[in-house]
């Protein structure tokens, strides 16, 4: 199997197989963030969650289009404002999801799988309705064309290194904001025991409502700058849904720094497989270690003591 | 003890009957065998529903991963029939004539090992029931002798049935990759293809579903389901009674598994193939759906709901495709938020009370109460 390569080879195909592996790694963990919210802290089942994602790509897409025809000029900047709206239409949509389905299914977190799957069925049609069922690619701004070659048989494309620091200031921002501000002690809080939350005066239905918001809105950001290196269309959410629950999963589900690890074994592993294996037997190897270490370790990798 | 007394209690002996006239008399009577051939493919999937009300509405367990137990059933049938089919004399335009076209296209060039039992039907017909009902004994196992349920059991199920759909796709040359297996023809020299085929596998595999609902009812009456319900509703009391929580619910799950394997294998020989798109994610969840439309407290109520929710689907989805999909996502929603036990559930509240008022002289009030309460759906 290594035996085709020489050891300098070997050496650039792991790093550059390591640095897909790392954009891989950043839009799970920008997926898997939102999720850890919404599933790890609330306990929702939030099957749409992809369809979330996918309207923060087409709000890109969207103001992308936007900013060619009638703003040309500031066409290289578009990226910023976009993903400013995407953040705010997934998460005011995620809030009016929790207004209408999501408060009345709190005590039974396996028909919030059932109903946000209906949920998504529905977005998925009405994106289809509105965008067209074909594939939509945001047109990326000059600056972030090409890559930077490290040496000579590494070269790492620009945007990639982008989604990557994008992924590094939204995490460090999630976590500032659930560990250190006081919205984010009140959340905890209302997870932790609800009851008494309410009583020292928090306002637990407007914490629920702005806490799934908030996990909507990254969802919208990872939709975003996963136009960067992809496509859009109305089911591609879909298809990452299952990898992020695993990823949540895996990392025990109310563990951001689980959330971020767990994300970067099963990237790096898939990632590294791809190479030497077919794409589908990488991802099937990848899914099967993760299935089986889930089953020896069911709390996942960092689990939080608490007493149930 | 009224559940006990009686294998069917009266609304349960009125929905067998209704059933059966419904099943074996009025429907091959009045459809043509295209039709009567959808209906047999709808009702495997009352399989898979009527396994769901074993393990989600009694046993609480809520397994997203039918499919798999689905396409198991359906691809051991599969290869058997896609084996005779390609006989020698069948495949000799091949480089390599006796293998199924599939292998041929993918340069392969003999009969998989795996693949060799499957000339016999016998070893079929034990795969059928053995492979699944092993499969979910080992994820049962692992998973709830951990402890390990509900929206966990729920996520990896899932998992697995992406894993399957993932492998069956990308290898190709075993399985035949996304298109699955086509162009299958006999059963031991029987041709399945032709009208009166189709009408005699209907009443097989009718027959076949009413053996089903009856090892389900009587699951559902011995003090095994009972204890089923017991665990579902206050899992920690029953395992400090003694009762060894773990090997009941992998009991619900394997045979929930088996129930959909029969399924799968029906679906073969009534539909004449086989793919992965029966396999994944988004056809498990569908059937979740038709359980949970039915009423997943009722074997009845989840049989007419596969039935009634894949009719929609066929003649919703020709019409008016945009449609379906909202109208499907609806239906979830309106099931979860305004009736979770489903149809059978609006019967048992609306309808049926007043069924009861018209014959109420014939029958003494207190003794449906007591029924309605012994069977009844608990609050949620």
């Amino acid at each position: 199997m290594f035996g085709d390569y020489s050891l300098g080879d070997l050496g650039s195909i792991f790093v550059m197989q390591g640095f897909a592996g790392l954009i891989l790694f950043s839009v799970y963990v920008l997926m898997a963030l939102g999720l850890a919210i919404i599933f790890g802290q609330m306990g929702v089942i939030n099957m749409a969650h992809g369809e979330f994602m996918i309207l923060g790509a087409y709000v890109t897409w969207m103001t992308s289009s936007l900013f060619q025809t009638y703003l040309p000029s500031l066409f290289s900047g578009y990226f910023f404002l976009a993903m400013i709206l995407a953040f705010v239409a997934s998460g005011a949509l995620g809030m009016l999801v929790e207004w209408v389905l999501i408060r009345h299914l709190y005590k039974r977190p396996l028909d919030t799988l059932l109903a946000t799957w209906g949920l998504s069925l529905m977005l998925q049609q009405a994106y289809r309705s509105v965008f067209g069922a074909r594939e939509v690619g945001v047109e990326l701004p000059q600056w972030m064309l090409g890559s930077l070659h490290v040496t000579d048989s590494i070269e790492v494309p620009i945007n990639g290194v982008f989604v990557m620091c994008l992924t590094v200031l939204i995490t460090i921002a999630v976590a500032y904001v659930m560990y250190k501000s006081r919205w984010g002690r009140q959340v905890r809080a209302v997870v932790q025991n609800r009851i008494m939350a309410g009583a020292v005066g928090i306002n637990t239905e407007k914490v629920d409502r702005y806490t799934f918001g908030l996990g909507c809105g990254i969802a919208g950001v990872a939709g975003s700058a996963f136009t960067m290196i992809g496509s859009t269309g109305p089911t591609s959410g879909q298809l990452y849904i299952v990898d992020t629950f695993l990823v949540v999963v895996f990392g025990g589900a109310a563990s951001l720094l689980g959330t971020i690890a767990s994300a970067f074994s099963i990237s790096q592993t898939q990632s590294t497989l791809e190479f030497f294996l077919s794409g589908s037997m990488a991802k099937v190897l990848t899914l099967l270690a993760v299935v089986g270490i889930l089953m020896l370790r069911p709390q996942g990798l960092f689990a939080l003591k608490v007493r149930k | 003890m009224i559940i006990n007394s009686r294998f069917f209690n009266r609304s349960e002996l009125m929905g067998f009957i209704v059933l059966a006239a419904v099943l074996f008399v009025i429907l091959p009577l009045t459809l043509d065998v295209f039709r009567l051939n959808l209906v047999a493919k709808y009702l495997t999937y009352a399989f898979v529903a009527l396994g769901l009300v074993l393990c989600w509405g009694y046993g609480g367990i809520l397994s997203l991963g039918q499919g798999v137990f689905f396409g198991l059933g359906g691809y051991c049938m599969a290869m058997f029939l896609k084996l005779e089919a390609s006989s020698v004399e069948n495949t000799k335009i091949q480089s390599t004539p006796g293998i199924p076209d599939f292998m041929d296209w993918n340069q392969i060039t003999s009969l998989p090992l795996f693949w060799q039992p499957f000339h016999s039907l016998t070893f079929t017909i034990l795969a059928i029931i053995l492979v699944p009902g092993l499969f979910a004994l080992i994820i049962g196992t692992a998973m709830f002798k951990r402890r390990v349920g509900g929206t966990y059991f729920a996520i990896i199920t899932q998992a697995v049935a992406a894993i399957l759909t993932i492998l069956i796709v990308g290898q190709q040359g075993y399985t035949g990759g996304i298109n699955g297996m086509t162009d299958l023809r006999t059963l031991k020299g029987w041709d399945i293809r032709p009208d009166h085929a189709k009408v005699i596998l209907y009443f097989v595999e009718v027959v076949l579903l009413f053996a089903c609902i009856g090892i389900a009812q009587f699951i559902r009456l011995t003090k095994l389901g009972r204890i089923l319900v017991a665990m579902r509703e206050q899992e920690d009391r029953v395992r400090f009674s003694g009762y060894s929580v773990a090997n009941f619910k992998i009991f619900a799950f394997c045979m929930a598994a088996v129930f959909a394997a029969i399924g799968g294998a029906m679906f073969a020989l009534n539909v004449g193939f086989m793919s992965p798109s029966f396999v994944g994610i988004v056809p498990s969840i569908e059937m979740v759906i038709y359980t949970a439309v039915g009423g997943r407290m009722s074997i009845f109520g989840a049989i007419w709901g596969a039935i009634l929710v894949n009719f929609a689907k066929t003649s919703l989805s020709e019409s008016f495709p945009q449609l379906w999909l909202f109208g499907l996502g609806a239906l979830f929603i309106a099931v979860v938020l305004a009736f979770p036990n489903g149809l059978s559930g609006l019967w048992a509240d609306y309808v049926q009370p007043r069924i009861d008022r018209l014959f109420a002289s014939r029958k003494s009030k207190a003794d449906w109460k007591d029924n309605s309460v012994a069977d009844g759906a608990p609050a949620e």
